[in-house]
Parts: C-alpha cells; structure tokens; sequence
C-alpha cells in the first residue's frame, strides 16, 4: 500500500482492534464446530467401543453332545432339528411353539435358533467391551480360565447379519432386531402416510388461501407451539383417541380383521404410526410454509399475470418449487419420529414379542423401545445388545435420509 | 395531428380512480384513457404509484394484501372490477410484462405451452410456440434450443421470452412494467424495436423511469407525480401525446422533470 498518502492516526489504530475482534470471533466459531464434532466422534466411539468385544459363553449342553450320527447341529436339516426338538423337549413346550406358528412354516435358520435357545441353551457368562478387549486380554482369559473353565471366549462383534435378521429373544446370544427394524418400518410408514399430506396441506392452505385475521392466526400461533410440546403429551393424546376411543379402528375390528390370538387392542402399529404422524405434524406444516414462503414472488406474478387460477399457480409452480425445501422439512421430521420412545411406551408398544409385525393392526415394537429395554437390563451383554442395535438405528436413519435426499435432488434438477 | 381520426376507440380508462394500500391512498383522481394500438408510457418520480397504477389495469394489485380502488376502471367499456368480472379473464386479455424477467423455471417450449394449455387451448402447439417466439424477435436465437431451460438465456432474451409468453394467449392489451430497466442498452433497444412491431396488434401501456425510451417509444404519455397537498398519494399531473409532453408541458412540474431539473 502507499504509504505516502497520510491516514488519520485513528483509522490505523482502528484497523487493528477491528482485525482482532474478527479474528476472535473467527476462533470463537471454529472451537463451537470442534466442539460439535468432538461430541459426535465422543458417541460414535462409545457405540462402538459397547458393540464390540470379548464375550465368554458357554451351553448348558455341549452341542457336540447333540450331533446327530456324526453331523453337528449346525449342518442338519429343518426334519432332523425338529425331531430334536420334539425329543429334547417337553410335549406340552413343543405343542406351545408348534401352535403359535406350526413347524411346516418355520424356516431352517428359526428352529435352528430354537435349538440354540431351548436345548443347548447358550449363556453368555461375562463381556468386556472393546476398549478392555484390546488393552487387557492377557487378563481377561486368564479370568475366563480360572472362573469359567468350561466357557469358550470370543473376540466378537455383537453386530452382525444374524443380529440384523434374528427375531427378539430373551438370550443374549440368540437376540435379533428384525422384530424391532420392522416394527419401526412400518411404523415410520403410516406416519409419513399420514402427517406427509396433512403437513403439506395444511400448509399451502395457511399460506396460500388463509386470509390473514384474528382466526388464522390463532391456528398459526397454535402450530407453531405444538410444534415444540413435548413427545410424551402426544403419546397421552395417542392413548387417549387412537388406543382407547378409536379401538375398533386401529385394532382392526371395524374392517372384520382381527389378527387370530391378538391381544393388541389397539396397541398397534397403526396406533403407533398415527400418534407419531401427529408428533411430527407441526413440524412438516412449519417447515412446508417456510418453503412454500421462500418461493419468489415474481414467479407467482408470472403465472398470475398469464391469467393461471391460483390453483394452477399453486400446481404448477409454487409445490414443485417448494418441493426441495418441503421434502428437507419432512426429512427432519420423519428422523425425529424413527428415534421417538417416550411416546411409543404410552401408546403401548409392546416390549417382548419375537414375531414379526405382519399388517397394521399388528403389535410391535419399535428399534428405540427395544434399546431402551435393553439398556435397562442390569446385565452387560445386553448393553452390548443395545450398542450394536443403536449402529442399527443410525444406519437405518442414514438410509431414509439419504432416499429423501436423493428424491430431493431429483426434484431440484428439473431446471 | 394532421389526420383527424374520428373512430379514435380508447381501450381502458380510468374514471376518478384511486388505490389504496390498506388505508394508504396510493394513488388518487386519476383519469386517463389509454388509445387501442398505441404505446402509452406513464413516467415520473420513483415512489409516486406508475407500478401500482398498472397493477391496477390487470387486477394484480389484488395478489397483494389489503389493496382496493375506489372508481372505475373500464376495459372496452366493460368495468373491470365490477363484482360479476373474475380476474383470471382480466388478467387473460390484459397480459403483463414485469421489471425483472420472470420465466418459469421449465423449458423455452413449454413457458409458451403451458401458457397455452392452462386456458384450453387445443391447436398445434408447435407452430403456436414459434409463432409466438417470432413475434417476440426471438425465434431466431432460441430455434435450436427450445428444450433448454429459459432461465438458460440472458437476461434481454428472457425479457422477450416473457413477452413471447404474453403474447402467446393473444391478450388484447400488454401491461409492460419497466421491461427494460434490468437490461444492457442493446437489449433494452431491441425490446423498443419489438415494442413498435407489437403495437399493430397489441395496445401496450409501459412504465418507465427512463424518459428517453419513453419519448422515444411511446404515443402518449402520462405524467405521475405526488400530489403536494399533504396526502403524499401519486396522480397523474399531465396526460397528453408524447411530443407535447416533451416539448411543450402545460405544467411546470412536468417541464422540471423532463428536462431533467426536477428536485
């Protein structure tokens, strides 16, 4: 710069306490995103340090004792684990199971399982997570040998394809989430089913034909608070109108389904996804007039001034110009319901069922409930359970995001 | 004028027409009547209700809250506000040019089209689009890419898409609100040269801030000023042929303004 052009002594002065306070504030904002980030990476870690690790376990009968002429458990067939079943068991627990689903329908890897779970019995006898795992095995065997000589001990990632498609069951080692992916799948469907619209009408109504008096604005203050009411008055409301009073309906006695040997009465998947629906309601309303709002005028002008009804303005240019910003709304909201439980144990989800939620007057649970139940086991390997059922539900949000995103995308392209 | 035209029809006039924001009086006392085939320029201050005043030849005014008129508003005799009148059929035979190009975000082809299709019509929309385009001087430029986006085009042949999109569903007037502000010199002068091929079939009402392109390109011109008698509401001062208004004002005001010694 020139410095033979003379500045007032203040401006120089200035200039340096205005640089120092932006360069402050610079490290101000860069230690709150650091500080972010340390928290996430702080979970992650935790999740994965409880969902992998040592485990020592061993049956109440060694399965070598099971095989059959020389061929182990693990490679008979359906007929045969049957058979074992029917021998090993008790005539009055084989009738049990075989009333609740009939054997001719179960498949190989499900009676293998209960094999596992009945007769050979698995007991997990103690767990380390994976920091103790990899800092103190010498130990860690050395216990195992002294305390559980006949334990077998296994480097193990409780997370596995087998966890993923395994129904829920009380033994740790035998314990799946199918029932609780599904029922959270289902779950999340009726209520995008049912807020996605609702929300989205709503919305263009309050934005595009509401008149602006002491009415609607009444609405709109009302949306917005219960936009911030807490999850757990929803599931009273939930309890109180889906459950209770609209019985008939969401257990599905009006449509003349009645699931045989249900006990759900009204405790159901569509109970569940309907209360959930109402939860996120405010918040895809909220979100769908911020984006319906952010469209330009001028291009409502346009089409009014080629002489389009304000239906067609709507149709034609305000949705699918809102749509990005309506689909993001609605993305935030639908994660917040898949990772919802307070609500859910009002309504009644039911904490142990190991079959698999099948139409919408069905009981079910849910990934969140079934996390919270394990966590509250006083056992540790079922807290091992939970981490590895959290990974789950992130992968689980992390794949509905990302369809949303791309179908987002997909709508933003058109020009 | 050395011709004396006795079938002189007037398409719109105004008749003690005020406008009103809520309770603000935008604009008031304003008595014009716009001649069919000719470009009618209404110019002055910013801030004195041009825009709201055209606004108000179309019913769009009506899409900003709280606005309403007091007087009368004829198009070909017709009142336009009258209770039986919808403004989608004011708004279909007034069409409307606006300040900043405004294509709809889909293709050249299909701004025209749906243009088209939302009022019915059946014919072939092939030659409608390029009928349209070559009206509005821009088939030339856009006959190659008519499936590319029109917010792919500069800023000018946007400009002249809008009004091939106007033009498309053959209003009887063009509202033009300051077409060419946002526009290079070029491109404003080949909205002026479209402007006088469009007048054989279109009667155009425009507003501008730039006095040259109305004495330029205009017929007639309306001068709007704020009226100084406290109401701070815009009215039109003077309305007479273009040449007068430039050459000759009646008002002082007008003179100030045109010769650029105003304020």
């Amino acid at each position: 710069m020139n410095r033979s052009i003379p500045t007032h002594p203040e401006f120089a002065q200035n200039l340096d306490a205005r640089n120092r306070s932006g360069a402050i504030w610079h490290v101000i904002f860069q230690s709150s995103t650091i500080v972010g980030i340390i928290a996430l990476i702080a979970m992650l870690l935790n999740i994965i340090n409880g969902a992998i690790g040592y485990v020592a376990y061993e049956g109440r009968i060694d399965p070598a004792t099971l095989a059959l002429n020389g061929v182990p458990i693990e490679e008979q067939s359906k007929e045969q684990l049957v058979a074992l079943l029917q021998e090993k068991l008790s005539s009055g627990a084989y009738n049990k199971l075989e009333k609740e689903t009939p054997f001719a329908e179960r498949s190989r890897s499900e009676v293998y399982q209960l094999v596992l779970e009945r007769i050979v019995r698995i007991e997990v006898k103690d767990n380390w997570n994976l920091w103790e795992s990899l800092t103190q095995s010498q130990q860690i065997k050395a216990t195992v040998a002294e305390e559980y000589p006949k334990a077998t001990l296994k480097f193990i990632s409780w997370l596995t394809s087998d966890f993923v498609s395994r129904p829920q069951s009380s033994e740790p080692v035998t314990a799946g989430i199918r029932t609780a992916v599904l029922g959270s799948l289902w779950t999340i469907l009726f209520t995008i089913l049912v807020a996605f619209p609702i929300g989205v009408g709503a919305a263009i109504y309050l934005e595009e034909y509401a008149t602006d008096n002491w009415f609607n604005r009444i609405i709109q203050t009302n949306i917005n608070n219960l936009a911030g009411v807490p999850s757990i008055v929803y599931g009273m409301l939930g309890l109180a109108i889906f459950v209770r009073t609209l019985e008939p309906f969401t257990s599905g006695a009006i449509f003349g389904f009645v699931e045989s040997g249900s006990t759900a009465n009204g405790r159901t998947v569509l109970a569940a996804g309907l209360t959930l629906g109402l939860l996120v309601l405010p918040i895809i309303i909220i979100n769908s007039q911020e984006a319906i709002r952010a469209v330009p005028r001028s291009l409502r002008n346009a089409s009014f001034g080629v002489g389009a009804t304000k239906w067609q303005t709507v149709w034609s240019h305000v949705l699918p110009n809102a749509m990005p910003g309506i689909l993001t709304g609605t993305i935030l909201a639908v994660s917040r319901a898949i990772g919802e439980t307070a609500p859910l144990v009002v309504v009644g989800a039911s904490t142990a069922i190991n079959f698999d939620p099948s139409s919408p007057f069905s009981k079910f649970t849910t990934l969140p409930i079934q996390i919270y139940q394990w966590t509250a086991r006083p056992q540790d390997e079922f807290r091992a359970l939970a981490a590895a059922s959290i990974l789950v539900l992130l992968v689980l949000l992390l794949t509905l995001n990302a369809s949303a995103i791309l179908l987002r995308n997909r709508f933003s392209r058109r020009f | 004028m050395t011709t004396i035209n006795t079938e002189t029809k007037y398409v719109l006039e105004t008749h003690d027409l005020e406008i009103y924001y809520g309770t603000f009086k935008a604009v008031t006392d304003v008595n014009m009547k716009v001649e069919e085939n000719k470009i009618t320029a209404i110019i002055g201050p910013s801030g004195c209700g041009k825009s709201t005043l055209l606004r108000a030849f179309n019913r769009m005014n009506e899409l900003y809250a709280g606005t309403s008129i007091k007087g009368k508003i004829t198009f070909n005799g017709e009142d336009i506000y009258a209770k039986d009148v919808d403004p989608v059929e004011v708004r279909y035979r007034i069409g409307m040019v606006f300040q900043k190009p405004n294509p709809f975000p889909k293709s050249i082809y299909e701004n025209i089209a749906w243009t088209a299709r939302i009022h019915g019509f059946r014919g072939n929309m092939d030659e409608l689009v390029e009928s349209s385009l070559r009206q509005a001087a821009l088939w030339d430029e856009v006959k190659d890419k008519l499936h590319q986006s029109g917010l792919s085009l500069s800023g000018g042949q946007q400009q002249r898409l809008c009004i091939a999109r106007a033009i498309s569903i053959k209003p009887e007037v063009i509202l033009m609100d300051e077409p060419a502000s946002a526009l290079d010199p070029i491109a404003t002068l080949k909205i002026e040269e479209l402007m006088q091929e469009l007048k054989r079939d279109y009667t155009i009402v425009i507003v501008t801030h730039n006095m040259q392109q109305a004495a330029r390109a205009s017929d007639y011109t309306a001068m709007m000023m704020l009226s100084g008698n406290g109401e701070r509401s815009g009215t039109v001062i003077e309305f007479d042929e273009t040449n007068r208004i430039f050459t000759r004002p009646k008002d002082k005001r007008t003179e100030d303004y045109v010769t650029g010694r105003f304020g």
